[in-house]
């Protein structure tokens, strides 16, 4: 057991260090977060560049164009690009960690051929299809459905939690094709075109008053069948590939930025009880860290993220709401202004505090992450029904 | 980077928990601690396995199984004093330990009437004491039954064993020590009450299928995965100190354990309702040893603020 890091790997550190000196400063400056336009032209830029230097999809198989890096330089990546302030993945997101890694697994050789390197390369931005007003803990219970005709899938129904969808040449939907079937069993994952006709999509105001999500309506939209991924019905499980993706390595760099802003908010810390406080904080930071090391060992064994990997997301969430909590009461009346204050460096810890109320409910609640650990990792029986 | 067990640690753990498991049962242990219970730890090797060339990853390891199975006695202060007093070795002696970096008295000497040799670790040294030269006043009703305590006004000077640097190295081990066995503590509430939330029945079903019961019991588990990987980074840090922070980590470790190991004694009495309050259910012994061990090496509120020092001001 050791938590040394290899030659091979300090050599990427070392390298990655250096172009990321050489190439941040070469960056226009960030845009306004409400221009999606400018985001999107921003975000994937800097894809660009991650490409045309070989670090963009760093954990694809090399045979799709990614560099296949080990696990650990995996780590190192994104440890290294959030302590230097490199641009976050970004309207890439979906495309980068959620349909690109399904498409690797379950689409055709020619979907490989058609999305995979322009996904890398930022030329194709992708926004997600899966919640619906009436299914969001309960995913398998959608009914945006899909009726066969001919060499299409005719869609219509309503999708919510659309993140990217204003600036998404794709989404990657799930769609209703069997409504006589169990609900698990009826579902088809589909590659949705954003520009086809009878898609309409409302920016969904978030209480931080963010427009990152939308609202997309689909009536009666025209999906080729070669836009299927996997087979007809079988979209339930593709999904649990893309969704085991999320959890595999989601909230690394988040961590990572966390303990920038421990770091950050430390000096103005001075009540001892607050202090306590982050010292906690930074503790259980510190754990979560080990814990991620394990993980990420067991991945480069076995292949597979172990029971570690389903515990990081619900205490790193709400740890994540205790230094957001923490922040208001250390900077007291400065917490009552997002924007900074005049020579004080409020905005970012109040932006956080308010972005961090979505942790605990995206990606699985905390209360969908315990029965998870119960019934999964435990093996407690099912809530009767 | 391999961070995890590797063969040969697997085989250290299986092998420890079988031996606790055949030998050192709750009936054994619900006796508190003997003689006999330290040779047969000693002649396992438990106590030597730095002398052994064993690493401190793997103390942490065999560490987490004694707290498992509860057994009683300072275990910690013997392993320390294994290295330190000459012909110590192999739990011939029982070896307790007081940590008073503050020098403050009066001092609480734990199992004072059983042990041959005590280490006081000061803060400019690590002293040995003669426990038949101290006059102790025993509680009559200590807070863990299998952990007798005794009030002794003053400490005579002692031997100095070490200097100020060992002293400290020592409290360091300590911690990393005491955290496993925290950590074995929260490992047994945790099996333990999932185990009764899986046969217990009301309403006509296993209360572990109820959420507000299941709940419970998945943050219990989270605290044990999370509490490990914090506990082996502490020990690694021993071992090869280049890695990092090496105080920060055995704060971090010795704060995540203590509060795993009374949150999940919490969990686990609640969880058994009822029984959970008893004297028969072993629930209570996990907690109170829990309770005993947060005051060894610095509480949780000391290592919070020795990592919050560690923090930019």
């Amino acid at each position: 057991m050791d938590l040394r890091y290899s030659d091979s790997d300090e050599a990427f550190r070392a390298e990655l260090r250096e172009w990321l000196t050489g190439e941040l400063p070469k960056l226009p400056a960030p845009p306004h977060r409400e221009d999606w336009p400018t985001r999107r032209a921003y975000d994937t830029d800097w894809q660009r560049r991650l490409y045309d230097a070989s670090y963009a999809g760093l954990n694809w198989p090399k045979e799709y164009g990614g560099r296949g890096a080990s696990p650990s330089e995996q780590l190192i990546f994104l440890e290294e690009t959030t302590r230097a302030r490199a641009p976050y993945v970004g309207v890439n997101f979906v495309g980068q960690l959620h349909a690109g890694p399904t498409i690797i697994a379950e689409g055709t050789d020619e979907q490989k051929r058609d999305h995979l390197e322009k996904i890398l390369r930022g030329d194709e931005v992708w926004c997600q299809g899966f919640s619906e007003p009436s299914a969001g803990s309960d995913l398998a219970s959608l009914r945006t459905k899909a009726v066969r005709d001919g060499d299409h899938y005719v869609v219509t129904g309503q999708k919510i939690w659309c993140s990217f969808a204003q600036v998404g040449d794709f989404g990657e939907l799930l769609v209703r094709t069997d409504p006589d079937a169990p609900k698990h069993k009826g579902i088809t994952w589909l590659m949705l075109p954003m520009h086809l006709p009878g898609i309409e999509v409302r920016p969904l105001k978030t209480a931080l008053g963010s427009s990152e999500f939308a609202e997309v309506f689909l009536d009666e939209v025209r999906v080729p069948v070669s836009c299927r991924v996997g087979a007809e019905n079988d979209g339930w499980r593709v999904t649990n590939v893309t969704l085991s993706f999320e959890r595999g390595t989601a909230f690394v760099s988040e961590m990572v930025d966390a303990m920038r802003l421990v770091e950050d908010l430390s000096p103005y810390a001075n009540d001892p009880t607050h202090r306590r406080e982050l010292g906690h904080i930074a503790a259980e930071l510190d754990a979560l860290w080990a814990l991620t090391k394990r993980n990420i060992t067991q991945a480069a064994k076995g292949g597979v993220m172990g029971r570690g990997a389903m515990m990081i997301k619900l205490p790193y969430s709400e740890l994540r709401q205790r230094l957001g909590e923490l922040s208001l009461r250390v900077l007291d009346r400065a917490s009552l202004s997002i924007e900074d204050f005049d020579g004080l460096h409020n905005g970012e810890f109040v932006e956080e505090r308010l972005r961090t109320l979505a942790l605990t409910i995206a990606a699985g609640t905390s209360q969908i992450q315990r029965n998870i650990i119960g019934e999964r990792v435990l093996g407690l029986p099912k809530e009767p029904k | 980077m391999y961070f995890d067990l590797d063969d040969d640690q697997v085989a250290l753990r299986d092998g420890i928990r079988s031996l606790l498991e055949g030998r050192f049962g709750i009936d054994r242990v619900r006796g508190g601690l003997d003689r006999s219970m330290w040779a047969e730890l000693g002649e396992a090797g438990v106590f030597s396995l730095r002398a052994d060339g064993f690493s401190w990853a793997d103390a942490a390891i065999v560490f987490e199984e004694l707290g498992r199975a509860l057994v009683p006695g300072p275990l910690v202060g013997t392993f320390l004093g294994d290295t330190l007093i000459e012909g110590g070795g192999r739990g011939s002696r029982i070896i307790g330990g007081v940590d008073r970096p503050a020098g403050d008295e009066p001092v609480i000497v734990e199992h004072l009437d059983a042990l041959d040799a005590l280490l006081v670790l000061e803060t400019s040294a690590i002293k040995l004491v003669d426990p038949s030269t101290l006059t102790g006043r025993p509680s009559g009703w200590p807070l863990d039954p299998l952990t007798p305590v005794a009030r002794v006004d003053a400490l005579p000077a002692g031997i100095t064993l070490a200097d100020a640097d060992a002293a400290q190295e020592a409290r360091l081990a300590g911690a990393v020590l005491t955290a496993a066995l925290q950590l074995g503590l929260a490992v047994f509430t945790s099996e333990l009450a999932v185990t009764f939330a899986k046969e217990r029945q009301q309403f006509d079903r296993p209360i572990g299928s109820f959420q507000a019961v299941k709940h419970i019991l998945a943050d219990t588990a989270v605290r044990v995965e999370v509490t490990r990987a914090a506990v082996h980074a502490a020990a690694v840090h021993l071992d090869d100190p280049v890695v990092g922070d090496v105080r920060r980590a055995v704060s971090v470790a010795k704060l995540l354990a203590g509060e795993a190991a009374v949150l999940n004694g919490k969990a686990a009495t609640q969880v058994h309702g009822g029984m959970g309050f008893t004297w028969e259910v072993d629930v209570h012994l996990a907690l109170k040893r829990a309770w005993v061990l947060d005051t060894h090496f610095g509480n949780s509120d000391q290592h919070a603020d020795a990592v919050a020092a560690t923090l930019p001001r």
